[in-house]
């Protein structure tokens, strides 16, 4: 599936609260959004981002604001710069213009406040799957919490597991240790770069509930990329969708997700009206 | 279903046997230069297993030749220790720097093709007869593969370990000592393996140029005293003590080695 370029339109910009049916579970969802959200959780705000590469205008004024506690998806074709997004966000690469700020506080590099999960788990293969969560503190000259590492081997699955060896791992377990590696910083946000599409479906599917019931229990703020529609949606309380470069941010879109599960009729019907939304605003 | 019995009873017979197989080699070896001793006729006849076992036996009882064997042990450590120091070092700048990469890809594959025992000449005029030149000419060879590989290994370690590194929030030195230097172990030690091969294998004309006293001193003097047999005997030491150091590292290497 892919998103098309299409003439802005006035319901257009970030707070999308009109995109919304009115409904008596939009109600719902915002009284349960307001309970899943951390008050003490880190606001995301990045504003006028514009990214040149060379020749190549990658987005131009490019605003975004992730809510405290909120899981905000970046949706959109490969090569639409949403990766490239991220890493802004992440402090990763430098905006050619505008700036991010997590908490009030200027991103100009990369923080271990601001933990990035990667596409690919990238675990350090000297080290065993407990070594590798650690390596965050050690890298910073702390020296790990083992009780903290105990609880997020727990967390993410990986407490049988704890001292093997990284490549006996399976995808899936090897994205988990990357997770909990993350974590292990105590990230004020969450900021995920296609952290599922390499693993099969059911994998994934299982990997996307946990990662939901972690961002719950921990309540930090996430941004979220991805090129699948169906996990933007069951994973977001909101959707960003972005255009072929140079479109940057095309639309947001608002996900009850007080009702969410797979299997919750409303939850399905809103999500397949969403997707309609979707296709509205772009998607072939 | 027949096939693949019998596949698997093949496969079992590896397996069970497979032990004695470096044993059914050496058996081999021994075979043919039994073969060739044995067969043959006027001198060669000097260099037979039998014989030669027999000064075997011998020398391992002897302290003074113990005295040959340390001697070069000596020599080959200070050369291997030199081309540590020296090769790792060099290896890491030019692995890092591209500039310093470009500058010495040419004169080092250059350096490398020269033998190093075109040195001994030089390494007598400038250093003398004695334990400096050997290690000198030894240290010529036994450099190269270290900072070639280790060169190799810091310029093609995976970026995005330094990147998940520096997300996670290591400043330079924390990411040099816990991603970078782990990560080029491997080839460290790819280049040290091959390095150690080369300085064992140089050490022996290195001591039968310059030097009265060591393994390669040994096999001369050997021949000079007609004492034919101590030739076959004392490469038999040689290839041992080899194996050994080779062996030594390939351990090291395989509880060291990540794709």
């Amino acid at each position: 599936m892919s998103i098309e370029s299409r003439p802005a339109t006035a319901d257009d910009d970030g707070e999308a609260s009109d995109v919304r049916s009115g409904s008596a579970s939009a109600v719902g969802a915002d009284a349960g959004d307001a309970d899943r959200r951390a008050t003490d959780a880190a606001p995301i705000v990045a504003s006028d981002l514009t990214k040149r590469y060379d020749e190549t205008l990658v987005f131009d004024g490019l605003d975004l604001s992730v809510d405290p506690g909120e899981v905000c998806c970046l949706l959109g074709p490969s090569g639409c710069g949403k990766t490239t997004l991220l890493h802004l966000l992440a402090g990763l690469e430098d905006p050619t213009s505008g700036r991010v700020e997590i908490d009030s506080e200027a991103v100009t590099g990369p923080d271990y406040r601001w933990g990035v999960v990667f596409q690919d788990p990238l675990l350090y293969p000297w080290l065993s799957v407990r070594e590798n969560v650690e390596i965050g503190p050690r890298l910073r000259g702390e020296e790990p919490d083992p009780d903290l590492i105990d609880e997020l081997l727990e967390l993410v699955g990986l407490d049988g597991v704890a001292d093997a060896d990284t490549a006996d791992l399976s995808g899936g377990m090897a994205q988990r240790a990357s997770l909990a590696r993350t974590l292990a910083n105590e990230p004020e946000v969450l900021l995920l770069d296609e952290p599922f599409s390499a693993l099969d479906q059911l994998t994934k599917m299982e990997l996307q509930d946990e990662l939901l019931r972690i961002v719950d229990e921990l309540g930090v703020t996430a941004a979220f990329v991805t090129h699948d529609i169906d996990e933007a949606v069951y994973l977001g309380d909101r959707v960003a969708i972005m255009g072929p470069v140079p479109a940057g941010i095309e639309h947001v879109e608002r996900i009850d997700s007080e009702t969410r599960s797979r299997d919750d009729e409303a939850f399905l019907a809103e999500r397949a009206a969403t997707f309609e939304r979707l296709e509205a605003v772009g998607l072939e | 279903m027949a096939t693949r019995d019998k596949r698997r009873y093949g496969s079992e017979l590896v397996g069970e046997r497979g032990r004695l197989l470096p044993a059914v080699g050496l058996l081999g070896g021994l075979a043919v230069w039994w073969a060739v001793t044995a067969l043959g006729s006027g001198i060669i006849t000097n260099f037979a297993p039998a014989a030669t076992l027999a000064v075997l036996a011998e020398l391992v009882v002897s302290p003074a030749f113990y005295d040959h064997v340390f001697v070069s042990i000596y020599r080959f450590a200070i050369a291997l220790g030199l081309c540590l120091t020296v090769g790792l070092p060099i290896g890491i700048v030019v692995g890092y720097f591209k500039a310093a990469e470009r500058a010495t890809t040419v004169l080092f594959q250059f350096m490398r093709m020269i033998s190093p025992l075109a040195w001994f000449p030089i390494a007598i005029i400038v250093f003398g007869v004695g334990t400096q030149s050997a290690v000198f000419v030894m240290f010529m060879a036994g450099l190269w593969p270290i900072v070639l590989n280790t060169a190799h290994g810091i310029a093609t370690i995976d970026d995005d370990w330094i990147t998940v590194g520096e997300s996670l929030g290591g400043d330079t030195r924390a990411l040099l000592r816990r991603v970078v230097v782990p990560a080029v172990i491997p080839d460290m030690l790819t280049g040290i393996r091959l390095s150690i091969g080369i300085l064992w294998i140089i050490l022996v004309p290195a001591e039968m140029l310059g030097v009265n006293t060591g393994l390669g001193y040994l096999i001369l003097d050997a021949r000079d005293r007609f004492s034919y047999a101590e030739i076959p005997a004392i490469m038999l030491v040689i290839g041992f003590i080899g194996f050994w150091l080779d062996l030594s590292v390939r351990r090291l290497h395989a509880r060291w080695n990540w794709g």
